[in-house]
């Protein structure tokens, strides 16, 4: 036992040497890498950053740097920038995402609207965690976590003749990525008042259209620049005659392309720096990119000629009365100029010609009828009342001869029996039940034809609330 | 080659989009052909034409999404071998031999 505890005491001794000589030696290690540090970093603050981006920017944006004709000049363009999209549903939300991901030093988005589930399927930036949240807010926390080296500011409010200007004055190049004639009228008109060029896109159902306006800026009342909106389109499409994204449709890849090359005009603007977007060229030609990628067809991209600026253009051209002062004091009503509110509700049928989903619900039981839902066979699809019969808007419109029995109507169906009339919202149906009046099916007013108000979106308030409602 | 006679006709590409092609029994491109001169002997023009799609064309009796006030409706683009028609003289273009018109209705939303 003695023995071995020696040997225990000998071993030891010798491991603690062995450990303060590497213990010297690590301590020594130590004092020339803190000298080495020291020097490095009283170099350091000699040579200060060499590069015109940081580190952090070349390894970012690289990819894009690399390309001929962008280089560090371009980024550095970029990173100068202050872009506005005003709308972040789906064009927007692409469009910023690559704006935000290509480095743009400042950008700002104009949205009052908030995330619907109904957005998500081509809203790509929000999330079904957001819904409820303003869609500026929610595309912004998007884009940081894209990219946290751009600045971002989040308007949550709509564009306005009052607060236009003092929004956009803070850009230097807007993106119209709005749903309705109204703003695209107003963002155009507020572009060419502070000199900023304009891209526009759009996009409904399957197609897509995009111009690049303003660009270069010219000044207001000079022919010496691009066109702006109004001299592409002088006079707005009658209310009647629009289509929204609710009604229309639409396939969240063809708005999306809409988005994504919007994006890639503004960057090409901007590349192209200040001193090409207030040069003096007389007769800018844009051209207007048509996108179309139907459901049972190829895609096709076209681009035509436009013409130039208008010399008698309500907003750009010479002799404009438009300025910022009227601008401001709603001297310029957007709303009337477009034909009042998107989606206005018609009014062509007198109060006893119509009845409502709940009277309809109870007379449906009672007494034999046709129902005649006019919405398009899409939305019929979805859902429908028991028993209607779909005939859509359109197919009635293309009925020939306007004198004869049309095919829909059941041959059994008493002459004296009801038609009731429903669409989507209660504008169709007026139309037709006047319609179905004027070429006498109401057999001289022995038949009663009325339509429902508030269309399947009253049924579905006052009857049904089950009803999936497109 | 196309002789300038009577029973000349011109063949025309007619294509609709944005829309419009649900005016046109939902078909976007439309071959037709059309008399070189109309009923007063004068070449036919893009106006000529347009009368003709309402007239023979058009099965939707919903005229006024297409023709308003005897123009084309604002908000349609009337493009002449892909060039705003604005540039070609408008509805007074006479039209050629095989020319393309596009109709495109402006589309708002996004
Ligand atoms: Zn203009």
């Amino acid at each position: 036992m003695g023995t071995g505890n020696e040997t225990g005491v000998e071993a030891l001794n010798s491991l603690i040497a062995s450990k303060e000589q590497e213990l010297a030696r690590l301590k020594k290690q130590l004092v020339e890498a803190e000298g080495a540090d020291k020097r490095a970093s009283e170099q350091a603050q000699e040579t200060p950053w060499r590069w015109p981006l940081k580190a952090e920017e070349y390894d970012r944006y690289g990819r894009q740097i690399i390309l001929p004709g962008f280089g560090t000049d371009g980024q550095l363009r970029l990173r100068a920038s202050r872009v506005l999209l005003v709308g972040a549903g789906g064009l927007g939300c692409p469009a910023a995402a690559y704006l935000a991901g290509a480095g743009i030093g400042r950008i700002g988005i104009v949205d009052g609207d908030v995330v619907e589930a109904s957005n998500l399927h081509r809203q790509i930036a929000h999330s079904t965690s957001r819904v409820g949240v303003f869609k500026a807010e929610s595309l912004i926390a998007h884009l940081r976590d894209l990219n946290p080296l751009v600045q971002y500011t989040a308007y949550t409010t709509h564009l306005t003749p009052q607060n236009a200007e003092e929004i956009v004055s803070q850009y230097d190049l807007v993106l119209d990525c709005t749903d309705h004639p109204t703003s695209r009228y107003l963002i155009s008109d507020t572009c060419v008042l502070l000199e900023k060029p304009l891209v526009s896109a759009s996009a409904l159902r399957t197609d897509g259209q995009l111009i690049v306006l303003n660009a270069p800026v010219g000044s207001q009342g000079s022919m010496k620049g691009g066109p702006c909106y109004r001299c592409v389109f002088p006079v707005p499409p009658p209310a009647e005659s629009l289509t929204s994204c609710g009604e229309g449709g639409v396939l969240g890849p063809a708005v999306g392309t809409m988005g994504v090359l919007q994006a890639g005009e503004a960057i090409k603007v901007l590349l192209k720096g200040k001193g090409w977007l207030e040069s003096e060229v007389e007769d800018v030609r844009p051209s207007l990119m048509l996108f179309s990628s139907p459901l049972l067809g190829g895609v096709s991209m076209r681009t035509v000629r436009m013409r130039g600026r208008r010399k008698d253009c309500f907003a750009c051209g010479e002799g404009s009365k438009l300025s910022l002062a009227s601008l401001k004091d709603g001297s310029t009503d957007y709303v009337a100029f477009c034909g009042g509110k998107g989606g206005a509700t018609v009014n062509v049928l007198e109060p006893n010609e119509r009845i409502s989903a709940k009277q309809y619900a109870d007379r449906r039981t009672k007494d034999e009828h046709l129902l005649l839902d006019v919405r398009e066979a899409e939305h019929f699809s979805v859902a429908s009342i028991d028993g209607a019969v779909n005939v859509p808007f359109s197919r009635i419109h293309t009925a020939a001869g306007e004198k004869e029995r049309p095919s829909w109507l059941p041959p059994t169906l008493p002459t004296d029996a009801p038609i009731y009339v429903v669409c989507r919202v209660g504008n169709d149906s007026q139309v037709v039940t006047r319609r179905l009046k004027d070429i006498g099916m109401d057999e001289g007013g022995k038949r009663v034809i009325v339509d429902i108000k508030g269309g399947m979106r009253a049924w579905k308030n006052e009857v049904d609330e089950t009803l999936p409602f497109t | 080659m196309v002789t300038a006679t009577e029973n000349a006709q011109l063949r025309v590409v007619v294509e609709f989009s944005g829309g419009l092609e649900m005016l046109f029994s939902d078909q976007k491109r439309h071959v037709i052909s059309i008399p070189t001169t109309d009923e007063n002997g004068k070449p036919v023009t893009v106006a000529y034409l347009i009368e003709y799609l309402c007239k023979n064309v058009m099965k939707d009796s919903r005229k006024e999404l297409f023709v308003l006030d005897s123009q084309i409706r604002p908000g349609i683009l009337v493009l002449i071998n892909d060039a705003d028609w604005e540039l070609e003289g408008e509805e007074k273009y006479a039209i050629q031999n095989g020319d393309n018109i596009l109709f495109v209705s402006t589309l708002h939303g996004g």
